[in-house]
């Protein structure tokens, strides 16, 4: 037996979301006494991983599998469990593992936890702490199956290095035509931007930036520190950004190591969908906004004047830490 | 083309979230219950296949009595039929089990689930779904299509999205997009008096194993007060971020 890792990659290269759930899955496998063995999909550089834990890696190289698949990734992640006789199988939280997640638990008869947020309490029982309501509550859960599925929330763990190295063997499942019964059409996506589910650090707007035309100072602020852009709900709703920066209980959720609000006033739906954030900064000219009782640290003042000043003292953080 | 909308019955986003018997159960006391909001989108839209493609939509939710109340504004919305499986959902494998038992004896063609619900946040139920009437499946939809026995889905992936398509029969997990905020409705009059008329049947559950269980619930620990720093002193945050945040 061995504890499993879905480790997923983009264009070839293993996504940070990658070296932290082998990250987890080696202290999983410490616990239980056992190995790690990875999974990658048409990922290069399978050594990599061996400095996050891992012992064996199954590459899966495959052209059919060049465009993500729930069903043809789940039924190949399922043949790598049963063929290394996993009892733990750990993947990540991005949009694609939390699609194929469920899936991979009903072809394996698994228990399956999902934002899990730190390492098993007991491993007999099997007990794990998620996030309920929203981030308002955490269930401890256990999973009583034989095989246990569980899916780790981003940034919930971090990376851990250890002296390691991974032996790559290559692993060909074998596919049916209905793993392929849905069919991607085209992708519409932006590379050259952190993503919010990837990013560390998120630099969010609301309404307090008074319209779409004020929006490069949030982009600028993003730029100076390697961070995705988002809003809040009403500022998709009038149409200043797209929808898919928005944030929140309807719209994405945010669970980066950093998180700056500037003019949002913080609705409870609002953060709902940011309160896995780590560290949380307002910027807001009201100090009666509902987000200085959520946030760490918080200016209260002009948005329009506190922003420019902040780029300028962390260009020279940056200028001085580099 | 016959729909299912699965309906999650969740305490209102407002809602004080506190517990009962030694942690182990949610405490309902004074709380409002509400259709999931990622269930009311599909709801929705669903309507809006109703009324412009002839389909007939039926909803449908695990849940005690308790849970009626939901199902009727569902009705009142538009639905045609609710069906309640009655049982409490006490795990995602236990609840998606009950329903691909609906799914399979309906012979739908659509299922429109939310990505997740507001309560437990599983995320699990749509694709267990999937997995157990192996039915097609698209997760985090934002736009959905259906033209013959062929579906085009729009999915919200990361950094972007994403178009696939799907024979029937398909089941979604969708969210926002699916509809907007300004097309949700608010039950009319008429639609309250009719609905009190349209069937709600209830069913009683299948045997089924569950895959895990809540132990306890825990509340997270206090927020301390925040920091303030002066807006003349905006070198502050910096400091504070690098040296006592360890955040940049």
């Amino acid at each position: 037996m061995s504890v499993l890792v879905y480790t997923e990659s983009e264009s070839g290269k293993f996504k940070k979301a990658a070296f932290e759930v082998a990250s987890y899955a080696k202290e999983v496998a410490n616990m239980l006494g056992t190995t790690v063995t990875a999974v990658s999909i048409n990922a290069d550089n399978s050594n990599e991983l061996g400095d996050y834990g891992v012992d064996k890696v199954l590459e899966i190289k495959n052209d059919k599998l060049s465009a993500f698949n729930a069903k043809a990734y789940a039924d190949s992640i399922k043949q790598a469990a049963e063929k290394e006789d996993a009892k733990v199988v750990v993947i990540s939280s991005s949009a694609d593992s939390k699609f194929l997640a469920s899936i991979l638990a009903v072809y394996l008869t698994a228990g399956y936890a999902s934002n899990v947020v730190a390492l098993p309490e007991s491993t007999s029982p099997f007990a794990v702490k998620r996030t309920a309501f929203t981030n308002k509550a955490f269930s401890i859960t256990e999973i009583s199956t034989d095989i246990k599925v569980i899916g780790l929330s981003n940034n919930a763990f971090g990376l851990r290095e250890v002296s390691g190295s991974a032996t790559a063997e290559s692993f060909e499942p074998s596919l049916s035509e209905d793993d392929f019964a849905v069919e991607v059409v085209s992708v519409d996506k932006a590379t050259d931007k952190v993503s919010i589910a990837d990013a560390e650090v998120v630099v969010s707007g609301g309404r307090g930036l008074k319209g779409p035309e004020n929006w490069s100072m949030i982009e600028d602020l993003a730029e100076v520190l390697g961070a995705a852009t988002a809003c809040s709900k009403p500022v998709s709703d009038m149409g200043w950004r797209p929808h898919s920066e928005h944030v929140g209980q309807t719209g994405k959720p945010v669970a980066s190591n950093l998180y700056i609000a500037v003019g949002i006033s913080g609705a409870i739906q609002h953060l709902a969908g940011i309160n896995s954030s780590k560290v949380k900064v307002v910027i807001n000219n009201d100090p009666e906004a509902p987000f200085f009782k959520a946030a760490d640290y918080g200016i209260v003042g002009d948005a329009f004047e506190v922003v420019p000043q902040l780029i300028e003292k962390l260009k020279e953080f940056k200028a001085n830490n580099a | 083309m016959k729909i299912l909308v699965c309906i999650s019955h969740v305490p209102d986003t407002t809602s004080k979230i506190n517990f009962t018997e030694s942690d182990t159960k949610f405490d309902t006391n004074g709380v409002q219950f509400v259709i999931n909001p990622n269930d009311e989108f599909g709801l929705t839209r669903a309507m809006w296949f109703k009324e412009k493609q002839g389909a007939s939509v039926d909803v449908v939710n695990v849940g005690g009595a308790e849970t009626e109340a939901t199902l009727r504004k569902a009705l009142a919305i538009g639905a045609d039929t609710a069906i309640r499986i009655n049982t409490e959902a006490t795990d995602g494998f236990y609840v998606a089990k009950q329903l691909a038992k609906v799914v399979q004896d309906g012979s739908y063609d659509l299922v429109i689930a939310g990505r997740e619900s507001i309560d437990y946040n599983g995320g699990m139920v749509p694709g267990m779904l999937a997995a157990l009437t192996g039915a097609s499946f698209i997760n985090t939809c934002i736009g959905l299509e259906v033209a013959g026995d062929t579906a085009t889905a729009i999915r919200e992936i990361d950094g972007g999205k994403e178009t696939s398509t799907a024979k029937l029969p398909l089941i979604i997990g969708g969210q926002k997009g699916l509809v907007e905020e300004s097309d949700l409705r608010i039950p009319n009059m008429r639609g309250i008096m009719m609905a009190r008329k349209k069937p709600l049947n209830v069913i009683e559950p299948i045997e089924s194993d569950q895959g895990t269980k809540t132990i306890k619930f825990e509340k997270p620990a206090p927020k301390g007060e925040v920091t303030l720093v002066s807006p003349d002193n905006v070198g502050e945050l910096v400091t504070l971020l690098h040296n006592e945040a360890k955040a940049i």
